[in-house]
């Protein structure tokens, strides 16, 4: 009851740190908006305030005229309407001479200290302690009974700038939280639906049978059918061991009956014998039959080791030459059939497939040991390399069996064979086996000079891994 | 427990360059916390309201300085930079109380009475419109003919034009330097209409009198000294009620006054400041200053004044241009030039 927790678990981790990497996302990217827009907001309200301030100063600056050597100011209603849209802010302004002295306003506002006597200047100096804004606009007068530049400045606090400055940042705050909102909820259902599938999957696993091993639906994202794929490799794996291992214990059951049956009824007869000679001519009977059963069971264990190793074993570089090699060297034949001739044939060239090296020399003296009990001498066991597949053969004067037998031989039930004691369809069963495990084929029929059996394996060139 | 007492009234009748207020009056308990408040109106006028708002406040007491406009503002310029002074301020100079807002001289102050005013009674919170006065045209009642009554600016200028000898000498108006209210109205004349330059050469030709403050000149209506008055406070002759004395809302256009209250920023008892001011703003103290004739209703039944011709001086920066040297000393001339030196400055 504790792992389908613990997945969940990590399932609500994976998606909560999904989640964690988008907030903080929206969250740094909502404080580069909010330092952005008060930025900007800044920027606007300090150039529409400025225009204002400017507009002011030069209306003020219109409104001067020399009269009787002085230049007087008739101090315009407008300009002040104009700053007056700074409702809430304090004005201030002052009109000063040539050489600094003032003609009218306030004498506490200052002149910029960067005294270029051409554009308008603009500058942030205090007003009675309170941050201001102030532009200073220059007039020259060149009068007969005037000469000299005059100055006008005006300044505003910034009441109105920062209002316009925080209703701008936020609005644009208000505008990203929207779309920061709207981005979190789409961000919530991507999540969702990208996440589904691996629920899907997780719920898929939950409810399956244990023992069910079929394939799982492969119909997913390209990321999670990696994981699919290599899970229905497990699962086709972990099908084919099960089912060979019962079919082992089936076809050992179903085979191993009829001889013990046998044995068992001959050593019967054995006890009842009187006669000498019947007696010791059941006795070599059953010595047969038992040698026969002993070779059967050799061979269905072999079978069985095939099997787990295709699966189990990794595929490992093998030269085919050292497994002919092999099957001559054990000197099997010499027990077999002492008789036969044996040749070995192989190149100088080593000829490497990617296979299993117990299993291929498994199969390799089950088909070296078929051509020594049915075949004819000499037998000839080689190996050879056509371009991209590379065979290890068995080949023996002889004309091979019916065609009939031909047909069947190879079948997992040889009835006849497991009948009769002999176990010669199960030995190409095994050499069947390991072809199908290394994308190998098994081949039989005439050969140069009589029956022969193949087995091709793709070659592997190049570099070994 | 409550009681009104008069401390002093001193009026000030040799008009010298006034450093010191004219009248002193207390309202409220000895015990109670004082308050100074300086105003430009008459004690008498705003007495009442005062002496409910102590009654209804017993622990204030409210020292009530009457000040001539020019001089409170002179003197509160000063108080500013010396940290001192009133603790509530109430001038019909608004133009001056606007420039000493500007200066940085006031204390601000919201609530919900001072935030129902409109914004041209209101400015950075720092300064209110409490009252709504009309500056009027009045004539004596027995010594004017019926047919000589101005109705408008454009009457009066026909009028002047005449050159008919009764009126000579005998039309008055306030010496715009001697007072900050009279300044105010002739400025606002100045900007709102052109009639004022021809205003201005028909008291030329009548040889109109400028003279100082509102009771002198009502007085002299009222006594035949004087046949028609331009410009007067409506407020103080509706309280000052004569018989001969009769009062026109000028058809073209009528201005209406606001006196501006301010808690200058120096203020040793804000608290009993902003009482004042939500006292003053309340619909009790609000009917108070209507009985003193402080608020004129917005009436047309009774004023026969349509309210196209209502022409608010706002509470707003803009008046500082009326205290502009450059624009005052301009305007004073051309003042000058038509009403001569200074009459109440000569012996």
């Amino acid at each position: 009851m504790n792992e389908p927790l613990i997945s969940t678990a990590r399932q609500r981790s994976l998606s909560s740190r999904v989640v964690t990497g988008v907030l903080s996302l929206l969250l740094i990217g909502g404080i580069i908006v909010a330092i952005a827009s008060f930025a900007y907001g800044r920027q606007a309200a300090r150039q529409a305030y400025d225009r204002l301030l400017l507009g002011a100063a030069n209306d003020i600056a219109e409104s001067i005229a020399v009269i009787g050597g002085e230049p007087l100011t008739d101090l315009p209603v407008s300009a002040f309407q104009l700053l007056a849209l700074a409702p809430d802010d304090r004005v201030a302004y002052a009109v000063r001479g040539s050489r600094g002295q003032l003609l009218t306003g306030q004498d506490h506002v200052r002149l910029p200290k960067s005294s270029t006597t051409g554009g308008p200047v603009f500058y942030d100096a205090p007003m009675q302690d309170e941050a201001a804004r102030f532009v200073t606009v220059y007039r020259r007068f060149a009068e007969r009974d005037f000469s000299g530049t005059v100055s006008v400045t005006v300044g505003q606090t910034l009441a109105a700038r920062n209002v316009m400055a925080l209703g701008l940042t936020r609005d644009a705050l208000i505008a990203s939280l929207v779309a920061g909102l709207a981005l979190m909820v789409l961000a919530t259902l991507v999540i969702r639906n990208a996440m589904a599938p691996l629920n899907k999957i997780a719920d898929e696993l939950l409810d399956r049978d244990p023992y069910d091993l079929t394939p799982m639906d492969r119909n997913v994202p390209a990321e999670v059918s990696v994981m699919i794929d290599a899970m229905n490799r497990f699962m086709l794996r972990l099908d084919r061991q099960v089912s060979s291992m019962r079919h082992l214990i089936s076809d050992t059951a179903h085979q191993l009956r009829t001889p013990v049956a046998a044995i068992r009824a001959q050593s019967e007869l054995i006890v009842e014998a009187t006669d000498e000679d019947v007696r010791n001519q059941m006795v070599t009977r059953l010595t047969r039959r038992s040698r026969s059963l002993g070779e059967l069971l050799d061979q269905m264990l072999s079978r069985a080791l095939v099997i787990h190793r295709s699966d189990s074993a990794p595929p490992l570089p093998v030269d085919l030459r050292d497994i002919a090699l092999n099957v001559v060297e054990t000197k099997d034949h010499e027990l077999l059939s002492p008789e036969t001739e044996v040749e070995l044939r192989i190149g100088p060239d080593e000829v490497i497939v990617l296979a299993d090296e117990i299993s291929l020399v498994e199969a390799a003296k089950n088909m070296f040991n078929n051509a020594l009990r049915h075949g004819q001498s000499p037998v000839v066991i080689g190996v050879s390399q056509h371009g991209g597949s590379a065979e290890i053969w068995v080949e023996d004067a002889g004309s091979g069996p019916p065609a009939d037998i031909l047909d069947r031989i190879g079948q997992r039930f040889e009835r006849s064979a497991a009948s009769s004691g002999r176990s010669a369809g199960l030995g190409l069963s095994i050499v069947r086996s390991v072809a199908s495990a290394f994308a190998g084929e098994l081949t039989m029929g005439r050969g140069e000079d009589g029956f022969r059996v193949t087995l091709t394996l793709p070659a592997q060139t190049g570099e070994p891994q | 427990m409550i009681r009104r007492m008069i401390a002093a009234l001193l009026l000030c009748l040799f008009s010298l360059p006034a450093h010191a207020e004219e009248a002193v009056a207390v309202f409220g308990a000895e015990s109670a916390r004082p308050m100074l408040f300086r105003s430009t109106t008459d004690i008498r006028v705003l007495g009442p309201t005062i002496e409910e708002f102590v009654r209804l406040n017993s622990d204030i007491r409210v020292i009530y300085e009457q000040w001539g406009s020019n001089a409170l503002y002179a003197e509160s310029l000063k108080d500013c930079e010396a940290g001192r002074g009133a603790d509530a301020i109430l001038s019909s100079a608004v133009h001056q109380l606007v420039s000493l807002v500007n200066s940085a001289c006031a204390a601000p102050y919201r609530s919900p009475l001072t935030e129902a005013l409109p914004n041209d009674r209101r400015w950075r919170d720092e300064l209110w419109g409490i009252t709504r006065e009309a500056a009027v045209i009045i004539y004596n009642t027995a010594l004017v003919s019926e047919e000589d009554v101005p109705h408008s600016r454009f009457e009066l200028l026909d009028l002047m034009r005449r050159e008919n000898p009764i009126y000579e000498d005998r039309i008055a108006t306030y010496d715009i330097e001697a007072s900050g209210l009279g300044y105010l109205f002739a400025f606002s004349d100045s900007i709102e209409a052109s009639t004022f330059g021809a205003l201005l050469e028909g008291f030329s030709r009548v040889n109109a009198v400028a003279t100082c403050c509102s009771n002198e000149i009502i007085e002299g209506v009222s006594s035949g000294r004087y046949l028609i008055a331009y410009n007067v406070l409506g407020s103080y002759v509706s309280t000052q009620y004569r018989d001969n004395v009769s009062v026109v809302m000028p058809e073209d256009y009528t201005l209406f006054l606001s006196r501006a209250y301010m808690i200058p920023r120096n203020a040793q008892n804000q608290g009993a400041a902003t009482r004042l001011l939500d006292f003053l703003l309340s619909s009790q103290g609000n009917a108070l200053l209507r009985e003193s004739g402080l608020v004129m209703r917005r009436d047309p039944e009774e004023t026969f004044l349509p309210e196209s011709s209502e022409r608010a001086i706002p509470i707003n920066p803009m008046l500082l241009v009326a205290l502009d040297q450059h624009r005052r000393k301009r305007f004073i001339a051309q003042w000058r030039s038509t009403f001569g030196a200074p009459q109440f400055l000569s012996p």
